[in-house]
């Protein structure tokens, strides 16, 4: 029968073990030849809009990459699905924007900013997301 | 109770009970949003509400761990907390940090990032609290008279919390790798170092309840926590399947996540087992009530709810759905609320000296709330997979099938009312049984 001795030893173990793996995996999936988000490919206008997102907390009702809220849209291929001129009207308006009854922030952004945001939405379009995109990405493509 | 400041634990569970109380305020303020109901848009946006429900969660559940372990601890190591004074200046701090962010979240002040949206001049608040909080429980673990595995499996998982919360802090230009990272502090504290913590209430509870013998109790919580880092470490991989990253983590993270159960049913099984085994039953009903119930709610909500949706070929479809939010409300509540809970009906009565052990108040509290909980969980499963199929299966539009999913929202408010009846008649109890006293302090050793 297991011993106390022998339950800690799986533990700390199995705990050590697990997370070296876990460590040496991260490092593996940002290493160059295996990256696969579009690092590369971040320009200041990108970290604006990224910035921009996370001061307003826009994944507290979209999702992005599959994360997020749920109350409102996915926002990965967007742009795609809506076009510029869409995003930007929905971005630099200063009422409410209400489709479908269900209301969005007026947060009324300036130009400059409703182009960071679009240049990060932008950004995010050309990640590889081992397909996750082809799920969301012809949502209301059909639809246009 | 034992040792005299065993007591400041009685004000972090008050705390407790008010943030929890103040969450379901905003989670009401999210399901009417949901079926159009969005009056208080202009004061309480949907964003505002969510960070709330989320973060008050979030500290509410880590106010009941702090204060468990200042209950735990001096009765483990066998002497009074090395400092009362610090210890009720962290808590001070604690609500204070925790008001400022809610304050600031209805400012538009915050980092919005999913669970982790205190901005981060408070973050270092935050850091300084949990190094105050982690000197006077492991300073009164190192000079206590023993060291319980009970005690150790508690305190890491303390620590390592606490450690773990670094990673969220590091700044990055790359929504993945923020994101890559924000789950090292969400994901293994939820299914890795918070097991630990829930792991050692369990373990404690089950030895002043059930009478079996430490050594077996222990042995196997050091198993439970084992299968619980087996697998919950690599199992991080199901959050990296679709948001930029190596396809690695699509077997990776299959495979482990898909043993995590595991652990949870190791949980259920031994809670149940070491119960049955137990010769020497403690009066106190409603505290096995709620260890059991956080044992076995936990395997239905985050060991089979999680499984449901941890497979790539499933989560594919169901990453960033309402399905999320399903398989989230059950898991928190059976592993983590219900167990913060557990040791709060445990310790209260013995701190107070008010053996309110069978009250039918109690017993209406813990089924309802689980009642009203798990019919949540099939509200928003339903609302979830309909999300799904028709949003990503039949290509509808999304406040489309929003509007269809409409309904579920409506039960999910019908048994949020019920679940809050339930807490409502929880927080009564708590407040019956009147302050802590030291009166009620023991000399019996058991």
């Amino acid at each position: 029968m297991l011993s106390k001795k022998q339950a800690r030893a799986f533990f700390l173990g199995g705990t050590a073990v697990t997370f070296l793996i876990f460590i040496g995996l991260t490092i593996y999936s940002f290493s160059k030849a295996q990256d696969q988000s579009n690092e590369g490919n971040i320009t200041e206008a990108v970290v604006r809009g990224k910035k921009i997102w996370e001061d307003n907390n826009c994944m507290g009702c979209h999702t992005i990459l599959g994360e997020g809220a749920y109350y409102a849209p996915e926002l990965t291929k967007v742009i795609e699905r809506r076009g510029e001129g869409y995003i930007k009207a929905v971005l630099m308006t200063p009422v409410d924007w209400a489709p479908n009854g269900r209301k969005m922030v007026a947060y009324g952004f300036t130009q400059e900013e409703a182009e960071d945001l679009i240049a990060f939405f932008d950004w995010i379009d050309d990640i590889d997301l081992n397909g996750f995109d082809t799920v969301v990405s012809p949502l209301a493509k059909d639809e246009n | 109770m034992k040792y005299k400041s065993q007591k400041v634990a009685y004000w972090f569970f008050a705390l407790s009970m008010l943030l929890f109380g103040l969450q379901l305020v905003y989670g009401f303020i999210m399901g009417f949003a949901h079926v159009g109901l969005d009056g208080l848009h202009n004061i309480i946006p949907f964003n505002t509400a969510r960070a709330v429900h989320t973060n008050l969660l979030i500290v509410w559940l880590l106010s009941g761990f702090m204060g468990a372990a200042y209950y735990i601890i001096p009765e483990e190591a066998q002497r009074e907390l090395v400092s009362v004074k610090l210890a009720y200046v962290q808590l001070i701090s604690l609500a204070l940090v925790g008001v400022a962010a809610i304050v600031g979240y209805h400012l538009n002040y915050w980092e919005g990032r999913k669970l982790l949206e205190i901005p981060r001049e408070l973050d270092y608040l935050v850091v300084v609290n949990v190094l105050l909080f982690l000197g006077i429980i492991l300073t009164t673990l190192f000079k206590g008279k023993r060291r319980t595995t009970t005690a150790l499996v508690l305190s890491m998982g303390l620590l390592f919390a606490a450690l773990l919360y670094l990673p969220g802090m590091i700044p990055f230009d790359s929504q993945v790798k923020d994101s890559f990272f924000r789950w090292w502090v969400v994901h293994l504290w939820v299914e890795g170092v918070w097991e630990l913590i829930m792991g050692g209430i369990l373990s404690f509870l089950l030895i002043k309840l059930t009478g079996v013998d430490r050594e077996v109790i222990e042995k196997w919580l050091y198993v439970i926590v084992g299968l619980t880092f087996l697998s919950g470490v690599l199992g991080t991989g199901h959050h990296y399947y679709y948001i930029g990253v190596n396809k690695i983590w699509l077997i990776v993270g299959g495979i482990f996540s898909a043993l995590e159960p595991l652990a949870f049913l190791a949980m259920a099984l031994f809670a149940v087992n070491m119960y049955r085994k137990g010769e020497k039953k403690h009066p106190n009903k409603l505290a096995l009530y709620w260890t059991l119930g956080a044992a076995i709610v936990s395997f239905l909500g985050a060991g089979l709810l999680g499984f449901a949706h941890t497979l790539p070929q499933t989560n594919l479809y169901t990453h960033g759905t309402l399905v999320t939010a399903m398989h989230a409300h059950l898991a928190f509540w059976g592993a983590y609320a219900m167990i913060v809970l557990a040791i709060i009906s445990y310790s209260l009565p013995n701190m107070t000296g008010r053996k309110l052990y069978e009250s039918t108040r109690g017993r209406i509290a813990f089924w309802l709330s689980n009642i009203g909980m798990i019919g949540m969980t099939v509200a928003f499963g339903v609302a979830g997979v309909v999300q799904v199929y028709m949003e990503r299966k039949f290509k509808m539009e999304f406040m489309q099938a929003q509007k269809e999913v409409e309904v579920h929202f409506i039960v999910l408010i019908l048994c949020a009312t019920l679940f809050t009846t339930g807490i409502i008649l929880y927080f009564i109890d708590f407040y019956k049984h009147g302050r802590p006293t030291d009166e009620a302090l023991e000399t019996l050793s058991n």
